[in-house]
């Protein structure tokens, strides 16, 4: 054992030739001219995560990101369906306006009725003015006032239904303003009723984009827990990555790929389940549609599909999750590195 | 004579340097006292002392994993109480530490473990590959390098340790009690791995309570005792 290291000082003192002792071979420097066989280096593949994976907690996280997704998914298909349903209600009640005139003593209505229409027509951006008949106004009273009487005792009003021309802004005002020399004359455009429409509607798509923040917020909250969690779990390791030569940011770099990952497959998995739900949902709905039933509910809820614009809020839905995921991770990871100095 | 020489060199700058630095955790007493000594570029030296004297309390000062709540400190000439954190990564990517408890990840390969400094620098695994195939196979791992390290024995993860902390040929290399896990037979080997290091250039600092291994090396001893430092040329 003695003279084994005194063999190698002699062998510094003769040059620094070293005989390789067993067990070490000649230093890097020194082995470069002996091309001693190395043993082959590993397959390139990719590395292993720095971060170990704890796949219990991973998988929690991802169920909960999976239903915080699903639940944003649907509250944005809900507010979308609303919107395009009373975009359809409003188109085609703003397609129309309903001129009244009511019968004036000592006048006659037919006159004013033509009067009215032939104003109706002047009016730029109104394609057709259509007024009904005696015997239609009649027959619109018959649920009320029941079949075979006599209506021409009474002052019925005269109705004439505005047809707009497409894309062109029709002059209501104008033609309000000119209706007001027929005596009984007054133009319905249907505005407060639209006004009420789009207000709900409007309420309920906030309500939508307010609930889908919340569970941004949650999903945010939810992610940035566990990211300390696994932080805290991994002390040592984040210690050895220091000591090694790691900078924070790349160490924060690594934990957020992780949890981008985890966010990825969350959202991709809730934001599934929401599209398929809704194609079924669409699908059980169109064949409704031959009965009664299902025309009531198309003509509440117009056709319950909620087109490429809904399918791709969704999918942009589970995107931002996973995004948010990754950035909020990111931070948090920043933070407790920044805290732990 | 001693069993190895070392080669001591006239020095620009000290790698390290402390000037009556203290330590003490929270209000407790202090655990080193007025700490004053330098380690020279090129150096080799010994830390000693009983167990519980401040060994790897020092060694944690040097690696800056705790502040010195006196003194002043500087480490490749800059002084460091109030370096940024880049800064100090920038300084500990020129040291190499073998911790006591090697502290290699258990969920990365061998090869990942000593790999695990350049991958950190995020350099192109094609341009370090052969080398850490290299210096595993100079620590006698060559066969080794797809096991996990819970499947390796003492002595190998001790190399591992080593190869670990080489990898970036540092300038400074800082091992911790790095014989205290092997029989001596490999201590001396490994020692002599140590001294090999120095002679291409590296300051070498390893605290141990061995002084069989100290006798085989005729270098500077710093031995740590009562929270005092004494220098022993």
């Amino acid at each position: 054992m003695r003279s084994d290291v005194t063999q190698a000082h002699h062998g510094q003192g003769e040059g620094g030739a070293q005989a390789p002792e067993a067990g070490f071979e000649a230093p890097p420097a020194a082995s470069a001219g002996t091309g001693a066989p190395l043993p082959s280096p590993p397959p390139a593949k990719r590395h292993a995560p720095l971060v170990p994976v704890d796949s219990a907690a991973s998988r929690s996280l991802v169920a909960v990101i999976a239903i915080l997704t699903f639940l944003a998914a649907l509250c944005a298909g809900a507010a979308e369906l609303v919107a395009t349903s009373s975009a359809q209600w409003r188109a085609s009640v703003a397609n129309e306006a309903t001129i009244q005139i009511r019968p004036q003593p000592n006048r006659n209505t037919e006159e004013l009725v033509s009067r009215a229409v032939a104003l109706a027509v002047a009016t730029p951006g109104i394609a057709a003015a259509e007024p009904f008949t005696l015997a239609q106004s009649e027959r619109l009273l018959e649920p009320w006032l029941g079949a075979g009487l006599d209506l021409g005792e009474l002052p019925v009003p005269r109705l004439i239904v505005l047809r707009m021309a497409e894309g062109a802004e029709a002059d209501l005002a104008g033609l309000r303003e000119s209706l007001g020399e027929i005596p009984g004359a007054s133009l319905d455009d249907h505005a407060q009723w639209l006004a009420r429409l789009s207000a709900m509607a409007q309420t309920i798509v906030a309500i939508g984009i307010a609930l889908v923040i919340l569970v941004l917020v949650a999903t945010g909250l939810a992610v940035a827990f566990a990211t300390r969690g696994a932080m805290a779990g991994n002390k040592g390791i984040v210690e050895v990555l220091h000591f090694v030569g790691a900078r924070d940011s790349y160490i924060a770099r690594e934990f957020q790929s992780r949890f981008l990952r985890l966010g990825l497959k969350g959202g991709a998995a809730g934001g599934a389940a929401a599209l398929l739900l809704f194609a079924i949902l669409g699908l059980i709905s169109s064949s409704w549609r031959a009965s009664p039933a299902g025309d009531q509910i198309e003509a509440l809820f117009g056709a319950f599909e909620i087109g490429w614009r809904g399918y791709a809020v969704m999918i942009g839905i589970a995107l931002v999750v996973a995004l948010v995921t990754a950035v909020v991770s990111g931070l948090s990871v920043k933070r407790f590195l920044a805290e732990s100095g | 004579m001693k069993d190895f020489e070392i080669f001591p060199d006239k020095s620009d700058l000290p790698v390290v340097h402390f000037e009556n630095v203290g330590v003490r955790y929270g209000l407790g007493p202090e655990i080193l006292r007025d700490i004053t000594f330098s380690i020279a570029p090129h150096s080799f030296q010994f830390l000693s002392g009983p167990s519980g004297a401040g060994k790897t309390t020092l060694l944690r000062l040097i690696l800056m994993s705790i502040r010195p709540t006196r003194g002043v400190m500087t480490l490749f000439g800059e002084e460091v109480s109030r370096i940024d954190k880049d800064r100090l990564t920038d300084l500990r990517r020129r040291m190499g530490v073998v911790f006591q408890d090697f502290r290699l990840l258990d969920h990365l390969t061998l090869y990942e473990n000593v790999a695990l400094p350049l991958r950190v620098q995020e350099r192109e695994e094609r341009g370090y590959r052969a080398e850490v195939m290299e210096l595993l196979a100079w620590v006698g791992l060559g066969h080794r390098v797809h096991a996990m390290p819970s499947v390796l024995s003492g002595g190998e993860k001790q190399r591992a340790a080593i190869a670990r902390a080489l990898i970036t040929r540092p300038d400074l290399l800082l091992a911790d009690e790095p014989t205290g896990n092997v029989d001596p037979s490999l201590a001396r080997r490994l020692l002599r791995l140590f001294i090999e290091l120095h002679r291409l250039g590296t300051s070498v600092l390893i605290a141990t309570h061995d002084l069989a291994l100290m006798d085989q090396v005729d270098a500077k001893r710093l031995l740590l005792g009562d929270g005092h430092l004494h220098i022993d040329e």
